[in-house]
């Protein structure tokens, strides 16, 4: 599809999906993913379909924070999800993936990195979150941003056996999130905002901001994309779109945890 | 293991749950799913298409490739390292083989089949239901093929021969679990993939391989039920 549809599609207020410009596609977590995990979920954003998953180690403490854990995010673009990704090294596309979702997470401390100390100064938890796409149909960072938490949110220590972890066996203590830092993309292409893109509008995209919003409105992460610059004014559209938006998500994820 | 009944209650030949749909993957040419008791595969066809760099094509046949790989949280212990290691590329190569045997790579002449096999969750035999999954991504892609690949690991566990190992019979010690991944043309019986890990005589080998065959052929029921299935749904659109 050209830009020039794209464009058109959104001069009538409708996109060619049939969606309005700030209206997300259908959003479902689901928790089937790998019973091997400590936690994963599953986002489903329409046919975007992605899966993260946490797996704990043990590790020694940076020395600088002695009686702090450690997490570590990283995102894989498997070639399986879209004929243009391809094997090997991370690209650039990934890193910032995995750093943008690592961004909101950690700024917004919603993780108590001190309850994943086992013994300062020598023992603490490593917790490694691992995003994946199966389908990419667009918009991977919001996506991720959710199955991430999702994970997070559901994960279960397993025990521990002197030094050695027992990962046939799950404890009942997990992480707690005191806050939810969700990461919502707002996309400008010409001088209609849209969230939510689909693989075909993503080309057409001039410049995003994925704008990361706790509960109570305030912002934890921030990252602009795109070839094309923003005015303060757009910024400022952008983040109170993303806000509401966030609410949404914020909402959804609610319910679909709720009883995990 | 000398009593009737294995780890988890099978009979000796009996596969664990088998679960095959197509269609997982939206933007791939072809895909399925393939689940072996708790081991989940993916796979995903992109192709025929073209291959760069250049001095890679073959004007005589098509290329095949796969791609084997464990999301960094499917295994049963630590996390997988993300990337290709010695293990996840040999396991590739053997399925390449196991699937061209059975592809028309003539008809792609200078052009590329990939296929990507991704697992979110692993219990032992990964790259049996591996090749399970990629044989019907493959024919779902509107590959030309002679016939689909189907593959089971069969063991010795203690002193009898017992199909599909599960992790927990994989692991056994004092003795050691044989095992032994095979993969079969499901019309013809031959053989395109055949590996071993431990000690076997020639006839309890033999034995093993006619076990396996005949749990291919339940697996390749399977997969031709959930062929038929998209097939079905389809004809209703």
């Amino acid at each position: 599809m050209s830009d020039n549809h794209i464009l058109k599609n959104l001069e009538s207020g409708t996109r060619f999906d049939g969606r309005k410009l700030l209206e997300y596609r259908k959003i479902e977590i689901k928790f089937d993913v790998s019973v091997n995990a400590e936690g994963a979920a599953r986002v489903i954003l329409g046919d975007t379909e992605v899966l993260a998953g946490v797996k704990v180690e043990m590790g020694t403490p940076y020395p600088d924070i002695p009686e702090e854990g450690v997490l570590m995010v990283g995102a894989e673009l498997l070639p399986m999800s879209n004929p243009d990704f391809e094997s090997g090294p991370p690209s650039i596309h990934a890193i910032e993936l995995a750093r943008v979702v690592d961004r909101g997470i950690r700024e917004s401390k919603c993780v108590d990195f001190k309850k994943l100390c086992i013994t300062p100064n020598e023992k603490v938890w490593t917790v490694c979150l691992d995003l994946v796409p199966v389908n990419d149909d667009g918009d991977l960072l919001d996506a991720f941003g959710l199955a991430g938490l999702a994970a997070l949110k559901t994960m279960k220590f397993p025990k521990v056996d002197g030094d050695k972890i027992d990962y046939h066996e799950k404890t009942s203590a997990g992480i707690e999130l005191r806050n939810l830092p969700i990461p919502v993309t707002v996309c400008k292409i010409d001088k209609y905002f849209i969230v939510d893109p689909s693989n075909e509008e993503e080309p057409a995209i001039e410049a995003r901001l994925t704008v990361t919003s706790l509960e109570d409105g305030s912002l934890c992460a921030l990252q602009k994309g795109g070839d094309k610059p923003l005015t303060s004014e757009d910024i400022s559209t952008m983040v109170d779109i993303a806000i509401e938006k966030g609410k949404e998500l914020r909402r959804v994820f609610e319910s679909a945890t709720k009883h995990r | 293991m000398t009593s009737s009944k294995r780890l988890d209650g099978r009979g000796f030949e009996e596969t664990r749950e088998i679960e095959a749909k197509i269609g997982i993957v939206k933007r791939a040419d072809g895909s399925a799913m393939f689940r072996m008791g708790k081991t989940v595969a993916y796979a995903a066809v992109y192709g025929p298409r073209d291959l760069y760099p250049k001095f890679l094509q073959n004007p005589e046949k098509g290329i095949m490739r796969c791609n084997y790989n464990m999301m960094p949280f499917s295994g049963q212990g630590e996390r997988v390292r993300p990337g290709p290691s010695r293990r996840s590329r040999e396991i590739g190569m053997v399925t390449e083989k196991a699937l061209s045997s059975v592809v028309n790579l003539d008809e792609f002449k200078n052009a590329v089949v990939d296929v990507f096999i991704e697992f979110p969750q692993t219990d032992a035999g990964s790259r049996c239901t591996g090749i399970c999954a990629a044989a019907l991504a493959l024919a779902d892609a509107g590959i030309t093929m002679k016939d689909l690949v189907a593959a089971v690991a069969v063991g010795k566990v203690g002193d009898r021969l017992a199909v599909d190992l599960s992790y927990e019979e994989e692991a056994l010690k004092d003795p050691d679990t044989t095992d032994i991944p095979m993969a079969f043309v499901p019309s013809t019986g031959e053989i395109v993939l055949l590996q071993m890990d431990g000690i076997i005589s020639k006839d309890e080998l033999m034995e093993a391989i006619e076990l396996g065959k005949n749990a291919c052929k339940k697996l390749n029921e399977i997969q031709v039920a959930a062929l038929k299935k998209k097939f079905e749904v389809d004809k209703n659109e």
